[in-house]
């Protein structure tokens, strides 16, 4: 059995050199794509655009704005006395926030009576403005000590510790995220044409008249590109530690493990795609229809699946993304062994069997 | 004229006939609109929460009554020993852990301040992120109820979704991308599949000139568009209940240019591709992916290094993304909007003039 099904991977590695640009697009786009999203993607804000209006005028008032200004968050885009120029400036998207600074604040300042600062939001993108609120919160807090007002008991003091990222770089959360997205759908597209060719090329009678089992052929097709796709998740990978700073803190022997499954597992679904299409065209279509959006929302790559609505949480389940995120943050930056992971690494192991096995099935049918 | 309708009709019959394609051209849509609709949230709750209480005083049970009454958290375990707190974050089975020292209850009432240790799972940058937030409000909370005000409060003013809910944000532009995706693909799959099959070569000895071809062949995936377009909006309306604060009329206006950007891309990629095989891998890698990552949907554009904000503005997402943003969300109008729709406009006639270009230079 295993000479038949080298014997077909040998076929497919032939067909792949023939059609060079597809094998070199396999091997360096995963690498390429990597490194300039992990670049681009962030959800660390920057340059916050704040319009100050100013109803008090005084040095009270201009160290208030200074001292947001000064925290480097916010870029000063307008200035004023009057609120309603307000109104334009957040509709056109010019400012995105806004500190507006009440007359007597100065006065009251001095003379201990509680004062406020008024803070205006776009509140359009809720992540962003939550970000924003977070800083704006900081800043005030630094600016204004805490006054006892016949007080029952003393303050309660957060003493905050980040764990594993202790800059909170969003980078390091984010390249994982996406190296699983980017292999997923490079190792879908890899296969998914690949027994639709030989279908609507009719090769598929000829292959009939072979000794081969269906199995046989299913593996020896997506063999050349489980190993096209290691080759180039390591390459992603090095670029993720060299570049983007995302550790390596657990074993390097698991980590290759877990991505070979995972790679399998996509390959698989690549498979199973192009046994349900008819058509180059539809194959296309459902493999990425399937591989693209649901791996971009559904994996835990971007969105958190503990904030989902329950029933899309089961959903996420038939994602493969999914499991493979939970290993590969865990190994990556966590340093976390087996023990910890290895019911999302059966979950894998498991749905990819299931995947082979219909797919077989439907070949079976079709042979 | 007549030629026109003909071609239309004939793309028309060639859509139907192939069976599996109605489904996902009429059903993909709407269901995952829904599904990814539900899942792009960037509103973090029950986030993990395990707490670890030293003191086992009235006042810290009080303290975690607090933080566990809200949404935001949900509590996973309370532990004996800080061991068992690292190891459940290091499990991810919590992503925020709470520990109450002994004595806290006893510092407070005495007027010091009691100090609690919170450790974030910073390895999940949002709900690390958001549950420190979360924590650090709920505490501060707290101590003003004690009585103990800052002099100086902030006061935040949210507009234009005040409760801060990403849904209103996000389906929107959930929407925008499937109907990007879909118009794209079709136009790129159909025109190459002509070409790879031979039948290209066919419509070019009839009479029909090349700008027909091209209109004529558009032009049933235009009107393909307009419907998914419109079930789709249906549901985000009707389903969702994004409000629609601006002009109905602006928003279908102004999806007609970017439309026209996407036929135009998909046109596009059919003359840069010679089998089907490599025009999926061009739409899916060079086409769909960056205006996934790129125009804004998730990611926003001013967190990205300048060399990249400067590549978007030849993303057409991004220009309509501001669009279905600015009608949902602010209610804003052509006044506002004009020069994203004019910017789609030109790109949408730019990429068309560049398609048609190749177009004629390899029929020749």
């Amino acid at each position: 059995m295993l000479r038949r099904t080298f014997a077909i991977a040998v076929k497919e590695l032939l067909q792949l050199r023939r059609d060079l640009r597809t094998a070199l697009t396999l091997i360096v786009m995963p690498v390429l794509l990597l490194f300039v999203y992990g670049y681009a993607l962030s959800f660390d804000v920057q340059h916050i655009r704040l319009a100050v209006v100013d109803h008090d005028g005084t040095q009270a008032s201009r160290d208030a704005a200074q001292a947001f200004l000064r925290s480097g968050y916010f870029d000063l885009i307008a200035q004023g006395q009057d609120e309603r120029m307000l109104d334009p400036l957040f509709d056109r998207g010019a400012a995105q926030a806004a500190l507006v600074v009440p007359f007597r604040y100065a006065s009251d300042l001095s003379a201990g009576r509680a004062t406020t600062l008024q803070f205006v939001l776009d509140g359009s993108d809720s992540q962003t403005a939550t970000t924003i609120l977070g800083y704006a919160r900081q800043i005030a807090a630094s600016l204004s000590p805490l006054v006892d007002v016949g007080a029952a008991s003393g303050p309660i003091v957060p003493v905050p510790l980040v764990w594993y990222n202790p800059d909170l770089s969003s980078t390091r959360f984010l390249v994982p995220g996406l190296l699983a997205f980017i292999l997923m759908v490079s190792s879908v597209i890899a296969t998914a044409l690949a027994v639709v060719r030989e279908k609507e090329r009719g090769t598929m009678e000829s292959l009939r008249a072979t000794p081969l089992v269906a199995v046989e052929l299913l593996l020896g097709k997506t063999l050349p590109y489980l190993v096209v796709g290691f080759v180039s998740a390591g390459g992603a990978l090095l670029v993720a530690h060299l570049l983007f700073d995302v550790p390596v803190r657990g074993s390097l022997f698991w980590l290759a493990a877990v991505t070979l499954l995972f790679l399998a597992v996509g390959l698989a679904w690549g498979v199973l795609v192009s046994t349900i299409a008819d058509s180059q065209q539809v194959a296309f279509q459902l493999a990425l229809l399937s591989s693209m959006l649901p791996t971009m929302i559904l994996s835990g790559f971007i969105f958190p699946i503990s904030s989902m609505p329950a029933f899309l949480q089961w959903l996420t389940r038939i994602v493969p993304a999914r499991y493979y995120l939970v290993a590969l943050r865990g190994i990556v930056l966590k340093g976390a062994g087996p023990s910890v992971w290895w019911p999302e690494m059966a979950s894998l192991g498991v749905f990819g069997a299931l995947l082979v096995a219909i797919a077989t099935a439907r070949t079976v049918r079709s042979l | 004229m007549r030629t026109l309708v003909n071609i239309l009709k004939k793309e028309l019959l060639q859509l139907r006939r192939d069976p599996k394609i109605l489904p996902i051209l009429f059903l993909a849509p709407v269901i995952q609109l829904t599904l990814l609709g539900y899942a792009a949230t960037t509103d973090i709750r029950r986030v993990e929460l395990a707490v670890c209480d030293l003191d086992r005083t009235a006042s810290s049970r009080e303290l975690v009554e607090e933080l566990t009454r809200s949404t935001y958290f949900r509590l996973t375990a309370a532990v004996e020993s800080q061991d068992g707190l690292d190891q459940l974050l290091q499990s991810g089975r919590a992503r925020v852990g709470l520990t109450i020292p002994a004595g806290f209850a006893a510092d407070r009432s005495a007027g010091r301040s009691g100090a609690v240790q919170l450790v974030a799972d910073g390895a999940d940058a949002l709900s690390g992120t958001a549950g420190m937030t979360y924590a650090a409000t709920a505490l501060q909370q707290a101590t003003v109820a004690a009585g103990v005000r800052p002099l100086i409060e902030l006061r935040p003013v949210v507009l234009y979704n005040p409760d801060l809910v990403s849904c209103n944000y996000m389906v929107p532009g959930v929407l925008a991308m499937i109907l990007m995706i879909m118009t794209m693909m079709l136009t790129a799959m159909a025109l190459v599949r002509e070409r790879e099959i031979g039948t290209m070569e066919q419509l070019l000895v009839t009479p029909l000139s090349p700008g027909h071809l091209i209109v004529g062949k558009l032009l049933p995936y235009a009107l393909v568009g307009c419907v998914e377009f419109s079930t789709a909006l249906a549901v985000v309306l009707f389903w969702f209940g994004v409000p629609l604060r601006g002009p109905f009329v602006v928003l279908v206006l102004l999806t007609l240019p970017f439309m026209l950007c996407t036929l135009g891309l998909g046109l596009l990629i059919s003359t840069l591709s010679r089998t089907q095989q490599q025009a999926m891998m061009l739409t899916g890698f060079v086409f769909i992916l960056p205006q996934m990552l790129l125009s804004g949907f998730a990611f926003p554009i001013q967190n990205m290094p300048a060399v990249f904000q400067w590549f978007t503005y030849l993303v057409p997402l991004r220009y309509y993304l501001v669009i279905l943003r600015g009608v949902f969300l602010k209610g804003v109008g052509p006044s506002v909007l004009w020069r994203e729709g004019l910017a789609l406009l030109g790109l949408g006639v730019a990429i068309l003039g560049l398609a048609r270009l190749r177009f004629r230079r390899q029929l020749a």
